[in-house]
């Protein structure tokens, strides 16, 4: 028997999980003990495994209980995850799926790459299923490795509609094993996605339960003294931002599943003595990203977003939402291992065993620290503040302060363009950064112009002159999203001096006007390269505990890189958004009220994601090959979800081979709303 | 007393700063309102795009997700010392940018109501942190007669996360008033918060009807020390504090009311 989705050897008690604390609140609140109204949490059905061309899909309501309370999920042919689709690489299969829901529904194949129209994505690719219809799905399946499909309407993804998709390769698997499992992450609340999306839109920090508190700021101060303390918390005052702000929503609501499984119903996984495991990791979380590590084993990626790579050995590994990543093991003893994945804000963790004999178990570890954000996680530069370590003390500290100061409050953003020049001369000694501190100057120049041109639109010329200052630092860029007469002026495009493919951008860093709104609380000043970073919580991992850690610049693809061209032109896309207000966008502007990114069919471009937040964003876009520059041109590695860190950049080449419309995404569903374009290739 | 006068007028002046950044925010207005060519005379032409025609042509279906919400929030509901009570909360309904915000204040002591507003105000989000807010006051019969005021006024979160909520009110008759409020949390675990809160009134004229004076009027103060059982449901305790100066006070002391009052109060914080 190859997959197993583990007996549940003991019932769980629901007080052991501090991460279901909410709902023990939520009956105090109605005025019964937690648990009176509650019954006994129980498993759900373990997917089924669907091989072959065709497969019949049906979508509807399903009751569940992972908590304690029954709920209604939204299941693929009755389960949560729905079944796993296993497929063969070249063949062509057909998916009927049927819509018994009483809303709109569609199926998204998350990293396959299809005819726009097989994408499913209501309004882009199609109209969505509508209650009672089925439509099929057919293509030609063009890749193997591990995928996963989920729902592209409203919020679906939360409620359950997500599962895994397996490709057998055409030829022989470059990945030697001796059996594999599918380990699919999730987070289920019982609060509907629609509340729990009302509730940040209401209060931001609502599921953050590690808000900074008076004892936080006491043990500070007993620590570093008053006035290092003060200067510490004077930015993040000044900003009105919280560097406890890790994750929006978190184990306050949400159970962590691991195929379906919450922490104390444990799945379970057998193997041999001696034998290579080859364990499927996928995110399918709406909200959650992990950090994964199994004590006692060695993890060897082989595979990241379904493409195999170069393999490279690691403790633990972050797996951003909707990411996915292959992973050998190879335990050599008869004995239990525990699978650990803890959140990114260690509010709670997925887990499940890995063990030679059925009933055997591992402990399960504590979680690690819980991170706090720092400068860097602004974009502010300072590499060297990594991890916990406070800022107490670093020279200049007043002056980054005063340029926050200018940069973010809501007034006189006039002047604050200034004062950024001015922060230029006065942080000049900074080093490790990728630009001038002219093409800085530079920049503050050509939003002077830009904001010109925005008073009158047709003043083209006045932006060309503006292009034409520009070339003082020989950085030319236009802001055409290729087509100016669908007046496409959104997004940054470099034509000159591209670092060449493989190795990065070299552009200088652009906020457009629009980056100025009500929107958006914060803009990177100097976004780091996030190619080396760990991420947060991550970054003291190997000093701390030993552990080695992946990062991008670890992922090298097994097989060299097919498109050899430079790139014709780089975007610069900035990720931004108001967490105050529950705003997310894309340069400042929300997807309803933004045109299509176009690209040319056959071009190659670059883009580079800035992310202007203190949050993790994972980016995906649909139809194409993300292909991370992580240092190797000839190696490149293509993803289709690419994490960017807070306050970091990072850059991927884009082959625009697939005709049609895409959606591009953050794939947090609640940044959805705004963090979202249409990329058309014509 | 003197330095948190100077703190109120630093929040005003940084709500004036808020309206200076519109004239900036409007760069980035006119950035998403470009008009745009519709995206049906973006022929086809080629048969490349063939595979466009499938998809319909409305981006909104993407994510429909952007739906106007609905807030009711319960600041204060309180009972007070000898008789008396409050409530304070807040209604809005819109977008992100566009809200329509109800704000309602009713307050009663030894029995008989004080004071009972209603404010309905249209809010628009013009920087990160402020809205800009006009609108209409009614205030209802109570000691005095009813009366309706303009509004316009400025909320949001200033810097060390204040929440500042400032008016000024001008009266049918030409009469102006000024109030600001201003509210921070201070956390001692993750669910018991103290607000300590204070509230200053300011009248351009005298009026022994109401009992308000020229200059500053009225300045309350407020401790409250709620316990979250969930961030919607806070129940809480603290002590409120009253006090009239110049003018007002000495009508109060005409009528034979005291001009300053500190009460204990009970009540519950809650919003959906």
């Amino acid at each position: 028997m190859k997959k197993r989705y583990g007996p549940q050897f003991e019932l769980p008690q629901l007080s052991r999980r501090q991460f279901v604390t909410g709902m023990a609140a939520g009956a105090a609140l109605l005025g019964m003990p937690a648990g009176l109204a509650a019954s006994t949490p129980r498993a759900g059905a373990a997917p089924q495994t669907l091989r072959g061309n065709q497969f019949d899909l049906n979508i509807g309501y399903l009751p569940v209980n992972y908590t304690g309370r029954e709920r209604t999920a939204v299941a693929v042919n009755g389960s949560v995850p729905g079944p796993v689709l296993r497929w063969k690489e070249g063949q062509t299969v057909t998916l009927n799926v049927t819509n018994h829901l009483a809303h709109d529904t569609s199926i998204h194949w998350h990293g396959i790459i299809l005819p726009s129209n097989m994408d499913g994505v209501p309004g882009l690719s199609f109209n969505g299923i509508k209650p009672g219809e089925t439509f099929t799905y057919q293509f030609q399946v063009n890749q193997s490795g591990t995928y996963w499909y989920h729902s592209h309407s409203d919020f679906q993804e939360q409620q359950g509609l997500y599962g895994s998709i397996v490709i057998d390769p055409a030829d022989a698997d470059p990945v030697a094993y001796d059996r594999d499992y599918i380990v699919l992450l999730s987070d289920w609340s019982d609060e509907s996605p629609h509340d729990i999306y009302a509730k940040l839109k209401k209060e931001g920090h609502y599921y953050n339960r590690r808000r900074r508190t008076a004892g936080d700021l006491w043990r500070e101060i007993k620590a570093k003294g008053v006035a290092a303390t003060w200067r510490d918390r004077e930015m993040w005052n000044e900003m009105r931002m919280s560097d406890r702000d890790i994750s929006d929503v978190t184990g306050y609501t949400y159970t962590f599943l691991m195929n379906g499984q919450s922490p104390d119903a444990n799945w379970t996984a057998l193997f041999r003595k001696g034998e290579k495991v080859r364990l499927r990791f996928i995110n399918s979380s709406a909200m959650s990203i992990f950090d994964i590590r199994i004590p006692g084993l060695k993890l060897t990626v082989v595979a990241a977003d379904g493409q195999n790579i170069e393999p490279v050995t690691v403790d633990e590994f972050r797996i951003g939402v909707a990411e996915t990543y292959d992973v050998i093991v190879e335990p050599d003893g008869d004995s239990a291992y525990t699978l650990f994945a803890q959140t990114i804000d260690r509010s709670g963790f997925a887990r499940g065993t890995l063990t030679s004999e059925p009933g055997l178990r591992a402990d399960v570890p504590p979680m690690d620290y819980a991170p706090v954000l720092t400068h860097r996680d602004m974009g502010m530069g300072h590499g060297s503040m990594q991890g916990m370590s406070g800022m107490g003390g670093m020279g200049g500290m007043a002056g980054m302060a005063g340029m926050d100061h200018s940069q973010h409050d809501m007034g006189g953003m006039d002047h604050s363009q200034h004062d950024m020049g001015g922060m230029d001369h006065s942080q000049h000694d900074m080093g490790g950064m990728d630009h001038s501190q002219h093409d800085m100057g530079g920049m503050d120049h050509s939003q002077h112009d830009m904001g010109g041109m925005d008073h009158s639109q047709h003043d083209m010329g006045g932006m060309d002159h503006s292009q034409h200052d520009m070339g003082g630092s020989a950085q030319g860029y236009s802001m055409h999203g290729g087509r100016p007469e669908l007046g496409g002026m959104q997004g940054v495009w470099f034509t000159n001096n591209l670092g060449r493919a493989g190795h990065g951008s070299n552009s200088p860093i652009v906020h457009l006007p629009s980056e100025y709104g009500y929107g958006v609380d914060m803009r990177s000043s100097m976004p780091m390269n996030g190619l080396h970073d760990p991420g947060i919580g991550l970054r003291d991992h190997q000093e701390r505990y030993g552990r080695r850690v992946l990062t991008y610049a670890d992922i090298r693809n097994l097989t060299p890189t097919i498109d050899r061209r430079e790139p014709t032109r780089e975007l610069q896309l900035h990720l931004t958004g108001n967490m105050e207000r529950y705003m997310w966008s894309m340069d400042g502007i929300k997807f309803s009220d933004a045109e299509p990114l176009m690209l040319k069919y056959g071009e190659r471009i670059r883009v580079t994601l800035v992310n202007d937040t203190m949050m993790t964003h994972p980016i995906h876009l649909h139809g194409m090959w993300s292909e991370l520059e992580t240092g190797d041109a000839e190696y490149i590695p293509r993803k289709h979800t690419i994490i960017v860190q807070p306050g970091s950049k990072v850059s991927y080449l884009v082959t625009a081979d697939a005709l049609g419309r895409w959606a591009y995404h953050c794939h947090l569903l609640y940044h959805m709303p705004g963090m979202f374009r249409e990329v058309r290739v014509v | 007393m003197k330095t948190l006068l100077i703190f109120c007028a630093a929040l005003t002046a940084s709500a004036a700063v808020a309206q200076e950044g519109m004239s900036q925010h409007e760069h980035g207005t006119q950035m998403e309102s470009v008009p745009v060519a519709p995206v049906d005379s973006y022929p086809a032409q080629r048969g490349e795009t063939k595979n466009l025609e499938h998809a319909p042509d409305s981006p909104d279906h993407v994510m429909d997700h952007d739906r106007p919400l609905t807030m009711v929030k319960i600041d204060q509901l309180e009972a007070r010392e000898e008789n008396g009570g409050a409530l304070k909360g807040d209604l809005w309904y819109g977008g992100d940018r566009n809200k329509l915000w109800l704000k309602s204040e009713w307050e009663r002591n030894d029995g008989d109501t004080e004071k009972a507003e209603l404010q309905a105000l249209y809010s628009r989000a013009i920087a990160p942190y402020w809205d800009l807010q006009m609108g209409v006051r009614h205030d209802f019969e109570a000691e005095s007669d009813s009366r309706n005021w303009g509004v316009i006024g400025f909320n949001g979160l200033a810097p060390y996360f204040f929440e500042v909520d400032s008016a000024l009110f001008i009266g049918e008759d030409g009469d102006t008033a000024l109030r600001l409020e201003a509210e921070y949390e201070l956390l001692f675990t993750q669910q018991w918060i103290l607000t300590p809160e204070v509230e200053a009134d300011f009248f351009g004229q005298n009026d022994r009807e109401t009992g308000t004076g020229s200059g500053l009027s009225n300045v309350e103060l407020g401790l409250r020390l709620r316990y979250e059982f969930t961030p919607q449901f806070a129940p809480y305790f603290g002590v409120h504090y009253e006090k009239k100066y110049g003018n007002a006070a000495d009508f109060a002391r005409d009528e034979g009311e005291s001009a300053s009052e500190t009460t204990w109060v009970i009540g519950l914080r809650t919003w959906f």
